[in-house]
């Protein structure tokens, strides 16, 4: 017998790879996330650059030095960039959500954050109201979990974006 | 250091899905194409990479190790590259540096990619953000792409027919190319039209998940000569590497904006100073260069030096790019929009060129095609890799 190959009927085999990890997060981040306990937005600056980095790194990546001194930066700050996700992607939470880069007043560098409280059901509107160099501000999430996800961003004057 | 040729390349047509195959029989078609190209058999070649990016993509572990015995590799050197989106590329850069270094004469690029297999590919993509600060949204390689196709815009005043303008010209050229994965021509409106994915990025901005398998032979001068058969010659390559941080690219320090390529356009430098480029613009016919989304094309035209920041817009409207225009033409095989197997897709990228060059590209053939260009970008936007590709060793000058 001599079957012809092509005639074998398409066979897939499916496996889903279940794995677990625990991730030490180093204590730079660990400064970052408490004090996002305390309604604070921490960076950290580099002695040589004078940037504060946010989120703060434990180095500089242009000076090659430890970054030194922590700084409060302020809740407010300006989009960046941004997108919404109207796809839904497997593993990722269902959209629509918006997420941006913002730069804190005081900061050097962006953070990235969900942006909240903007309705996104119509493309133009939305994208309009987050466009870049837009105001926003921090907001805290009343029920920390003790991740990045705790601090999310809200235009702050909705009804300036609109006009 | 020793010139390096290309004395053989491969690929096979690309498709969603080939269940008539492993990923090992896969890589074997790939090698064998470029094989017969060259006149060789495995005999011949002294050592093998092979471009393969993160093993949860392709869902195998070590999928290099599988593939061995069916490329014949068993008692060569084997090194595998992993660099993101730039694999395919680096992978090739690899194996110029054993070349060139004189460590070994002839070396096979292999590899094959079957990205649909893959029912979580941007969950995978998540996982190479930030574990603390960036992982936990549900940032991926298209809202990257995204922000910086808004970025850019932004910058330069380009919008989204501008960027529907990219994936028209791609789409046509890939109905001229039969290796190519998305061939049917769209219209403007279509891709304006298609589903949103992540503003602005929409459905007809995007690439498919391509399957097949491609691979490249490189060999020293004194080898390609004494094999006599047809050759393009590698005359530059240059790599760079870009800021891990997204957030980083903006902002009141910024260095590199995340709308631009300015980490590629300084690989593109090192590629050309190697090669005797000093004017891209006129001495460079074809551009296979790496661009997933339709906006990423028009930063990176820039960053070969094709023309000013923000200038591609308006020149691809006024015809520029296209086959048949005068000036480079870019990504006359369709390009990455077209077909995208993400591990191979930089190796595609010199088999195009190399093809462009000996005169070879059939229908999407570029006439006069003496010099090419070739980048692929891997990582966040962080991995950079480009070639300059001639059909001679000669001084390059003006046409």
């Amino acid at each position: 017998m001599n079957p012809p190959a092509e005639t074998a009927k398409p066979r897939f085999y499916e496996q889903t790879w279940d794995l677990s990890y625990r991730h030490a997060l180093g204590s730079t981040v660990g400064v970052f996330l408490d004090g996002l306990r305390e309604h604070k937005i921490l960076g950290r600056q580099c002695p040589g650059c004078l940037r504060v980095l946010v989120p703060p790194r434990s180095y500089c990546d242009r000076c090659h030095v430890e970054t030194g001194d922590w700084h409060e930066v302020s809740d407010r700050g300006v989009i960046e960039m941004m997108t919404i996700v109207y796809e839904p992607f497997k593993g990722l939470p269902e959209p629509p959500y918006a997420i941006a880069y913002v730069t804190l007043d005081g900061a050097s560098t962006a953070l990235l954050g969900y942006v909240r409280g903007t309705d996104l059901t119509d493309v133009q509107s939305a994208t309009t109201q987050l466009a870049i160099g837009t105001r926003v501000v921090v907001r805290f999430s009343p029920e920390p979990k003790g991740d990045v996800t705790d601090y999310w961003f809200e235009v702050a004057d909705p009804a300036a974006a609109e006009s | 250091m020793r010139n390096v040729a290309i004395i053989g390349v491969g690929q096979t047509d690309f498709v969603k899905t080939r269940a008539d195959v492993t990923y090992p029989e896969l890589v074997r078609e790939g090698a064998e194409l470029a094989l017969g190209d060259a006149g060789l058999s495995m005999r011949d070649i002294d050592a093998v990479v092979v471009p393969l990016a993160p093993d949860a993509l392709i869902g195998i572990g070590n999928g290099e190790r599988w593939l061995v015995e069916a490329i014949g590799a068993t008692g060569k050197p084997i090194m595998r590259v992993n660099n993101g989106g730039a694999t395919g590329a680096t992978a090739v850069e690899t194996a110029w540096m054993h070349v060139a270094s004189g460590m070994f004469d002839a070396v096979l690029v292999a590899g094959a990619d079957r990205v649909s297999e893959s029912l979580s590919a941007q969950s995978v993509l998540n996982k190479m953000w930030d574990v603390a600060y960036e992982r936990p949204y549900p940032q991926n390689t298209i809202t990257m792409l995204a922000m910086s196709a808004m970025r850019y815009n932004h910058l330069y005043g380009a919008d989204e027919r501008d960027m529907a303008r990219v994936t028209v010209k791609n789409r046509r050229h890939a109905s001229l190319n039969p290796h190519a994965h998305l061939r049917a021509p769209v219209t403007e409106e279509d891709v304006l039209s298609s589903r949103l994915l992540a503003w602005p990025l929409k459905l007809g901005d995007a690439c498919p998940s391509s399957t097949g398998g491609a691979a490249v032979i490189l060999a020293s001068e004194e080898y390609a000569d004494r094999l006599g058969g047809q050759v393009a010659w590698i005359r530059g390559l240059g790599q760079n590497t870009e800021t891990f941080w997204m957030g980083d690219r903006v902002g009141p320090a910024v260095l590199g904006d995340h709308a631009d390529a300015d980490a590629l356009a300084v690989a593109f430098r090192r590629a050309y100073e190697q090669a005797g480029v000093t004017d891209p613009k006129t001495q460079i016919q074809v551009a296979e260069i790496y661009a997933p989304f339709s906006s990423v094309e028009f930063h990176v035209i820039e960053a070969a030096g094709f023309c000013a920041r923000g200038e591609s817009p308006k020149l691809l409207e006024q015809g520029a790019f296209h086959l048949g225009s005068d000036g480079v033409v870019v990504n006359p095989s369709g390009g990455v929009l077209c077909t995208n197997p993400i591990a191979i897709t930089g190796t595609v990228r010199v088999v195009e060129a190399a093809l462009q060059v000996q005169g070879r590209a059939g229908d999407r053939q570029v006439d006069g095609a003496k010099v090419a260009i070739a980048s692929a970008i891997g990582g966040d936007h962080q991995f950079y890799s480009t070639f300059v590709i001639a059909n001679n060793r000669d001084p390059i000058g003006n046409p």
